[in-house]
């Protein structure tokens, strides 16, 4: 929470249309939103917390659980949906028992779906801490988690 | 700018106010445009779609609820491509919204339902989608049930624009959105302070009050329990539109029958429990007068305020009166009082109240409500509850002839009936307050300064050599301008009266569904007309004159703020941390 603090100070004049800048930067130095500092930026802007969670929720780029040790981000863009990116979506979520924008239980694994990562070459395309992984297959996506589970 | 403009409506040619609406315009010629989503006084938002009209000119259908009027526009309300556009927005509602209407507590009254048939829909064009939203029953007053909601905002909106709670806003977006507390959490762990006033608005059955009727219908089937029955003084005026009579009906005769013929044994009204409470209220207000207690003093009786005031301003708790409200103090007299005098044991007593109100369900569950650990208050039913349990029992109010509540508890002074709109208790307080510091009456027993449905009054009057600055407000929007006028020293008030909805408990969230109809206004005016009404022809019009009350303190409670008093009629309040 000091780190959210810190934030808020170069924020200290600020009114209600800074809320967006200030959850952003909150995130970027969280990795995510808490509970806790969406309550204090409600005090600090003296919004209602229900408004703020609202707008946050609003736009995709905001998560509200820490991201796992895996961040795995998955492209539903068009050239990876033609080659069949909601299967492997779907399998993701399936292995790792957790909805897409959600973190496993064990911490271990996060997904987030993203419009295009602009490789559309590669399609269909995942990228696993910012490590792209093209042309994939189910097989392919299975032996890749596994890895990821050998290596915690 | 001029002060008319011309445009044409369907063809006629008509002068408006140029600023307003097209469909603030339309309305005032009679033309009506369905809408699920406008509300009126409060912003526009444009989200149903429903009041959608064909202006010359313009590509696309106007949503006419946000589009104001400007000079020669030309505008068709019941055109071929509007009507088509407002079936096909109902069908696609009707697509992502449960098909249990059966079941539904709106079932007799929904706005959709209503619309659906208006419009001629008769089949199922598009296949039912659910959400998968769960229900939120965590709430002592309100459930939610995102699955019938709309997304008509309306709730919204009266959260934060009218009441300043905002316990409610819009979560995630398209197909996945949907209205929530913060985090998503239940609305027991929100701000939300139990008022209703969000189910007063909602066209179907996302938002209701949580019912109690099954306890009730236990109750009076075991033969065991003793069963009081007390009501709110507004109920009197308020129940007969839940049986197709007029707004604004005194119906406080037949209602007494009514209870008795289903079973109740024994009938109060909290209207003289309104009258204990100005007696108590009173001599707490002339007690910090000589002692240099905390100015101002805040009302009590309105738990939805209460609530605000624990959860926005708790450093003015103590500026709260400790009395508490008329249906816990009818509650706790009945069961440590009355019951024992009469042979019954307090436990086996079943105190039902009625009230026009949500919170009041709250408030009788607040742990500080219970004496020698029993609950003042069995079970609280809301004004529409109450018409369903009568109909249950095939009670038809206009039917019976009137009779009287039971002594001594039903009888009441008409000040303690005042309690039941805006600025009530004041004038009731007023009355004795005056009474009990100068020994005479006041001369004008009308307090017209605190009367009518202004969200804010003030006044200052001259009781002996003192002048008392007073303030009453309805609505909590209102009254967090009062809050923060006294925060800010901006203004030094001595004593504040606070009703949580607008106009008071006339307008509670327990009241009839009125919101359907465009007479809502209307009917509120006339209810609390029958109060003023009531008053002027009252026989006995003060709080210290009823002789039920003084019987009271003489033979139990000896007087105002006596031990027995704080033991039963006072209570505490805590600082509530909440989501907000």
């Amino acid at each position: 929470m000091a780190m959210v603090e810190s934030i808020l100070k170069k924020y200290h004049s600020s009114k209600r249309d800074q809320l967006i800048p200030i959850l952003q930067a909150i995130q970027e130095a969280q990795g995510f939103l808490s509970r806790e500092s969406i309550i204090r930026v409600g005090e600090f802007l003296n919004l209602p917390v229900s408004k703020i969670y609202g707008v946050a929720t609003f736009y995709n780029q905001f998560r509200f659980k820490a991201i796992g040790k895996y961040h795995v981000m998955i492209c539903r863009g068009t050239a990876c949906h033609v080659k069949g990116s909601k299967s492997i979506l779907e399998l993701l979520e399936e292995n790792l028992q957790i909805k897409a924008g959600d973190t496993s239980r064990d911490g271990l694994f996060s997904i987030e779906v993203v419009a295009c990562i602009g490789a559309c070459g590669l399609a269909p395309v995942i990228s696993i801490n910012g490590e792209f992984h093209g042309h994939l297959t189910k097989e392919k996506l299975i032996t890749l988690l596994d890895e990821c589970r050998k290596n915690k | 700018m001029p002060t008319t403009i011309k445009i044409s409506v369907n063809g006629k040619e008509y002068n408006v106010r140029p600023g307003v609406t097209i469909l603030e315009a339309i309305r005032d010629m009679g033309i009506s445009v369905p809408t699920l989503c406008h509300l009126k006084n409060l912003s526009p938002t444009g989200a149903c779609r429903l009041c959608v009209v064909e202006i010359d000119g313009v590509a696309g259908l106007v949503p006419s609820c946000s589009y104001p009027v400007s000079e020669g526009m030309v505008i068709k309300t019941h055109s071929p491509r509007t009507m088509v556009a407002r079936k096909t927005i109902v069908e696609l509602l009707l697509a992502s919204h449960p098909n249990d209407c059966l079941y539904c507590e709106r079932s007799r009254n929904c706005e959709l339902s209503k619309l659906a048939s208006e419009f001629g829909v008769t089949a199922q064009h598009f296949p039912v989608v659910s959400h998968g939203h769960h229900k939120d029953i965590s709430s002592p007053s309100i459930n939610r049930d995102p699955e019938k909601c709309i997304l008509c905002g309306k709730c919204v909106r009266v959260c934060e624009e009218v009441q300043s709670v905002s316990a409610l806003d819009f979560v995630s977006r398209g197909h996945k959105a949907q209205v929530a507390p913060a985090f998503n959490e239940g609305l027991n762990v929100s701000s939300c302070i139990n008022c209703g006033q969000c189910v007063m608005v909602c066209p179907t059955g996302a938002l209701t009050e949580k019912s109690n009727l099954k306890e009730v219908l236990a109750a009076l089937s075991d033969k065991k329990k003793h069963t009081i029955i007390q009501y709110a003084p507004s109920i009197s005026v308020t129940l007969a539109e839940e049986f197709g009579l007029k707004a604004g009906q005194d119906v406080v005769g037949k209602m007494a029958a009514a209870f008795r013929k289903i079973g109740f044994k024994t009938i109060f009204d909290t209207s003289f429990s309104a009258d204990l409470t100005i007696m108590e209220e009173g001599s707490e207000f002339i007690h910090r007068l000589q002692n240099g207690g905390n100015f101002p003093m805040f009302t009590s009786c309105s738990p939805g305020w209460v609530k605000f005031v624990e959860e926005f301003y708790p450093e003015y708790i103590d500026h709260l009166s400790t009395c508490k409200s008329p249906q816990q103090m009818l509650g706790a007299i009945s069961k440590h009082y009355w019951a024992k005098k009469n042979g019954v044991d307090p436990k086996d007593v079943f105190m039902v109240s009625i009230m026009p109100c949500t919170a009041k369900k709250f408030e009788a569950k607040r742990p500080e409500n219970f004496v020698d650990g029993i609950p003042d208050i069995d079970v609280v039913l809301t004004t529409r509850e109450t018409a369903k349990l009568l109909k249950f029992y095939g009670v038809d109010l206009s039917q019976l002839d009137p009779e009287t509540a039971d002594l001594p508890f039903g009888n009441y002074s008409t000040a303690g009936k005042l309690f039941a709109a805006t600025g009530g208790v004041m004038e009731a307080a007023l009355r004795s307050v005056h009474f009990l510091l100068t020994g005479k009456e006041i001369e004008d027993l009308k307090l017209q300064t605190v009367r009518g449905l202004d969200g804010i009054k003030t006044a200052t009057l001259k009781i002996n050599d003192i002048e008392v600055n007073i303030a009453v407000a309805s609505g909590l929007g209102n009254a967090r301008k009062i809050m923060d006028d006294i925060k800010h020293k901006r203004k030094n008030y001595h004593f504040v009266e606070i009703m949580s909805c607008p106009g008071g408990c006339i307008n509670g969230g327990g009241q009839p569904y009125s919101s359907l109809t465009s007479t809502h206004e209307k009917n509120v005016r006339a209810r609390m007309q029958a109060l003023y009404n009531i008053d002027q022809m009252g026989s006995v019009r003060q709080s210290h004159k009823n002789q039920a009350v003084i019987d009271l303190y003489d033979d139990f409670l000896k007087r105002p703020l006596s031990d027995v008093s704080h033991h039963l009629l006072h209570t505490h309040y805590h600082a509530r941390k909440v989501v907000k």
